[in-house]
């Protein structure tokens, strides 16, 4: 790849990290955060962007960032208040300058309409003395490894007034006695603000360097009218001899200083300041796109100092907890490679269940040390498999932040005046899921503003709040992940959904429905309660589709509703596309999987219990429940049913909407760790199956789709196919 | 003259051919990835005659057709010198369960003739071809239809 591409790829890479650091700050001010920092760290991302969208000539977006970045100033220095209105500007053009970056990435353009009324409104907001917004200086910037541009050229004067002149050029037996210039610097930066500047001149060609020699020297200047001269000299205390100090009280020097490289491969301290550029890992806990810190009229030069983490520690007590939410140190890895490694696991758990199964079969007494090698392998797998699926899962809090937009577009579009309340934002989830939850998760949050929440008015008349409240969260859930959407509207009119139905023919219009039937007739093909279209959820696009896509995840969606109260989506979905634990049973000869999460208890089949007058309307009853019972066999095709029930066994399961079914296989085999293969690949999907597995022995299992198999004769199918 | 050679090769693809029943059929060797001997596969639910269902192919799901009843020829019970012909067509891999594979054919194109019009309608839609030889007719399968294993009625 052409390397100029690479760093360009590198640049939206950052840009999402920026872009989520930006909507995660304006959430946090939103919610009440008052920190400075917080003000700081939001004009800091979008003055990076807007410094890398320089280097790569993206005029439009430097445009954009720049009049957005003058505004966030104003605020950053108080001149201007952060009151409700200005927020909801910041929220809109920090979506603006998202799209801005997603149309940089692929080479297209945005709304310039859209684009233009914001710039206005931005533009609205600056004072006279920021009426340079329309035009944009910029001065060529150094780029280093983590492509962060981020205050290397800034537009605030240098720091002015008395201040005290420190120059610091340590021999080279500061080193053997185990002194660390890093550590000075850093004290002096508690006394209070410094600008440090990296004197390399005396730094001779790699070839030459003596690595006990010492070639740096720095000048400090620091500010702080209350430092005494002596608070100076205690920090160089223990180097005196071992360095040449000159400290002067006055007038900062004005020069800017020169950019320096980081000292690489200089003599020892030069080797560790090296090290601070690449990981700031003086302070783990700072967010690693944006190393600088609050001091950011520091002058350009600073950014490439080697002493400039050092800097940071006379921060304010605040920022580590602003920048507790940043991430660690992380690593890029190209999705395939991730996914090369979990097939092969995929293969690993195959071939650990084929040898265990080997072993047993040749009748290795059970507490040999075969057999112990043999669990310890097991437990190994299983760990080293959920290590990697770990690699893949990631935090929900990206998509819930595009759902904040969506709640604000929406709400827009609808005149409703609606808050996002998002809770478990960590939850991580694998990343497939989170890809592929996108599209339905916004026509549900669309549908639960349009549909769900009422009209202002009608709120007020309903004696609710004026602004209508959509709760989003993500918790783990036995083995599941649980994302609700729940909305405090007025609920589902049951009474309007059924005429609906009945209009549109997709009930009988004497079919006796319980509400959850008639809720759930909201998931039919072909329904939409809206009595107008709108612009916002008629998209075509019904809950059908959204049920589908949730389906192809190996999810469920469910819902609850109360009448004034709101309506609660339920989406429960599997932690890892690749594994599940499964119970293998047989039916007609072949070897089946039920996926465990689905199996609420196995009994074994009693005859008496069951009830019904045919053979396809039969159910069981269990503790008092009658529970209606399928024969897998049967259903699957396998076999014509039975007439006598005998010897089987029941497996009672329950999907996600609490409906229980029984099912009836001929034995039960054993429990264990599954890898899923799809069908899809060389086949196609089959109703009732959820996938294919492979089993010790090499053959291949099928994994039942318990809630298709269940609804195959579901009362509420019989209606309608009656209808 | 090895080069003259070469040339009329140009024109010349290879075949792998098979017998199911008491017919030989052929398919271009460049869709065969491989031959293996049978295996029992896991039956599928409710799919049509002709797939037999799915094996492990070294940790992928192979689906396999049942070449006799694709055809519309009597079906067999599977013996020990019944193979499962791999072949590629398209992006999917697909078992073909033919009762035995006899030769490598190189066949010219001109060699090739149209199915010829009396044949049934079944016979034209599975096959490319034919090509006559001292020993018989052997029919040159197509495998984008053969090997088809969209659900058929997907719509309904």
């Amino acid at each position: 790849m052409d390397p100029m591409d690479e760093i360009r790829q590198t640049f939206f890479l950052e840009c999402e990290d920026l872009l989520q650091a930006l909507m995660e700050g304006l959430a946090a001010i939103e919610g009440g955060d008052e920190d400075p920092e917080t003000v700081n760290a939001i004009f800091r991302a979008v003055h990076s962007i807007k410094g890398g969208a320089g280097a790569f000539s993206l005029d439009e977006l430097v445009k954009f960032a720049h009049t957005f970045e003058t505004v966030l100033d104003e605020v950053r220095a108080d001149r201007m208040e952060l009151t409700p209105a200005l927020m909801s500007v910041f929220f809109r053009s920090a979506d603006q300058l998202s799209d801005l970056v997603e149309a940089a990435s692929v080479g297209d353009s945005v709304d310039a309409e859209r684009m233009n009324a914001i710039m206005l409104e931005l533009d609205a907001l600056i004072d006279s003395d920021g009426s340079d917004a329309g035009e944009v200086e910029f001065e060529a910037i150094p780029l280093d490894f983590s492509m962060d541009f981020g205050d290397v050229e800034d537009d605030l004067p240098a720091p002015g007034g008395d201040s005290w002149t420190i120059s610091f050029k340590p021999h080279a037996t500061i080193f053997e006695r185990g002194n660390d210039p890093v550590l000075l610097l850093r004290a002096l930066a508690e006394l209070g603000e410094t600008e440090v500047t990296c004197n390399t001149d005396a730094l001779p060609d790699l070839a030459d360097i003596d690595t006990a020699q010492s070639c740096l020297s720095w000048d400090i200047t620091l500010k702080g009218e209350t430092v005494s001269e002596d608070d100076i000299r205690e920090i160089f205390e223990f180097v005196e001899g071992d360095c040449d100090l000159t400290i002067s009280f006055g007038a900062a020097a004005d020069a800017l200083p020169e950019i320096d490289l980081p000292p690489l491969g200089a003599p020892d301290e030069g080797e560790e300041t090296g090290w601070e550029l690449a990981t700031p890992s003086q302070d783990a806990d700072e967010p690693a796109a944006i190393p600088d810190l609050p001091e950011l009229q520091e002058p350009a030069a600073a950014e490439a100092a080697p002493a400039e983490t050092e800097k940071s520690s006379g921060a304010s007590p605040a920022r580590a907890e602003s920048s507790r939410a940043g991430p660690t140190a992380t690593v890029r890895v190209e999705l395939d490679r991730v996914d090369r490694l979990i097939n092969l696991i995929g293969e690993l758990v195959i071939n650990q269940s084929m040898l265990a199964q080997a072993v047993s079969n040749s009748g290795v007494p059970q507490d040999s040390p075969l057999m112990d090698g043999l669990d310890e392998f097991k437990r190994l797998t299983r760990a080293i498999q959920e290590g990697v699926m770990a690699i893949r899962a990631q935090p929900v809090k990206p998509l819930f932040q595009r759902m904040s937009r969506i709640v604000r577009e929406a709400a827009a579009a609808t005149g409703k005046s609606v808050r996002l309340v998002t809770e478990g934002e960590g939850t991580e989830v694998d990343k497939t899921v989170i890809e592929r939850l996108s599209d339905p998760l916004t026509h549900m949050i669309r549908n639960a503003v349009d549909h769900g929440l009422e009209q202002t008015a009608d709120r007020a008349a309903a004696g609710k709040s004026e602004e209508g409240t959509v709760h989003l969260t993500a918790s783990h859930r036995s083995g599941r992940v649980i994302i609700e959407i729940a909305d405090d509207g007025a609920g589902i009119n049951r009474t309007r959904v059924r005429e609906i139905a009945v209009e549109k023919g997709l009930i009988d219009p004497d079919a006796a429905l319980s509400e959850a039937e008639i809720d759930n007739l909201l998931f039919m093909p072909g329904f939409s309660t809206a009595k107008n279209v709108s612009n916002l959820s008629g998209r075509g696009v019904g809950m059908d589709v959204v049920k589908k896509a949730i389906q192809s995840l190996g999810g469920r969606v469910t819902l609850s509703s109360t009448p004034g109260k709101g309506t609660t989506f339920t989406i429960s979905l599997p932690l890892t596309l690749a594994i599940l634990d499964g119970m293998l049973v047989r039916v007609a000869d072949q070897t089946k999987v039920v996926p465990l999460t689905d199996v609420v208890e196995t009994l074994k089949l009693n005859p008496s219990q069951v009830h019904g007058l045919s053979n396809a309307d039969r159910g069981i009853m269990v503790r008092g429940e009658f529970v209606p019972l399928v024969d897998v066999a049967c259903e699957l095709g396998y076999r014509p049913p039975l007439d006598k029930l005998s010897h089987h066994v029941v497996v009672l399961t329950e999907t996600e909407g609490g409906s229980r079914t029984a099912f009836i296989v001929d034995q039960i085999l054993d429990q264990r760790q599954v890898v899923i293969k799809g069908l899809e690949e060389n086949y196609h999907s089959v109703p009732g199956i959820a996938a294919a597995t492979i089993l010790g022995n090499g053959e291949i299992a099928l994994i039942l789709d318990v809630a298709a198999l269940a609804t195959g004769r579901n009362r509420l199918s019989d209606v309608i196919r009656a209808a | 003259m090895a080069e003259q050679q070469n040339q009329r090769r140009e024109h010349e693809d290879k075949f792998i051919s098979f017998w199911v029943g008491e017919q030989e059929f052929c398919v271009d060797i460049m869709s065969v990835k491989e031959i293996r001997g049978w295996t029992e596969p896991t039956r599928i639910p409710r799919a049509p005659d002709h797939i037999c269902g799915v094996i492990n192919l070294r940790g992928a799901i192979l689906p396999i057709i049942d070449f006799a009843a694709r055809v519309g020829m009597p079906v067999r019970e599977p013996d020990a010198s019944t193979v499962i012909v791999v072949t590629q067509n398209a992006d999917q891999l697909v078992g073909m369960k033919v009762d035995a594979v006899s030769d490598i054919l190189s066949l010219s194109t001109e060699s090739m003739q149209p199915i010829p019009d009396i044949a049934s309608e079944s016979a034209k839609e599975f096959f490319k071809g034919v090509v006559t030889r001292e020993e018989g007719m052997i029919r040159i399968v197509d495998l984008s239809r053969i090997a088809h294993v969209e659900p058929e009625n997907l719509a309904a």
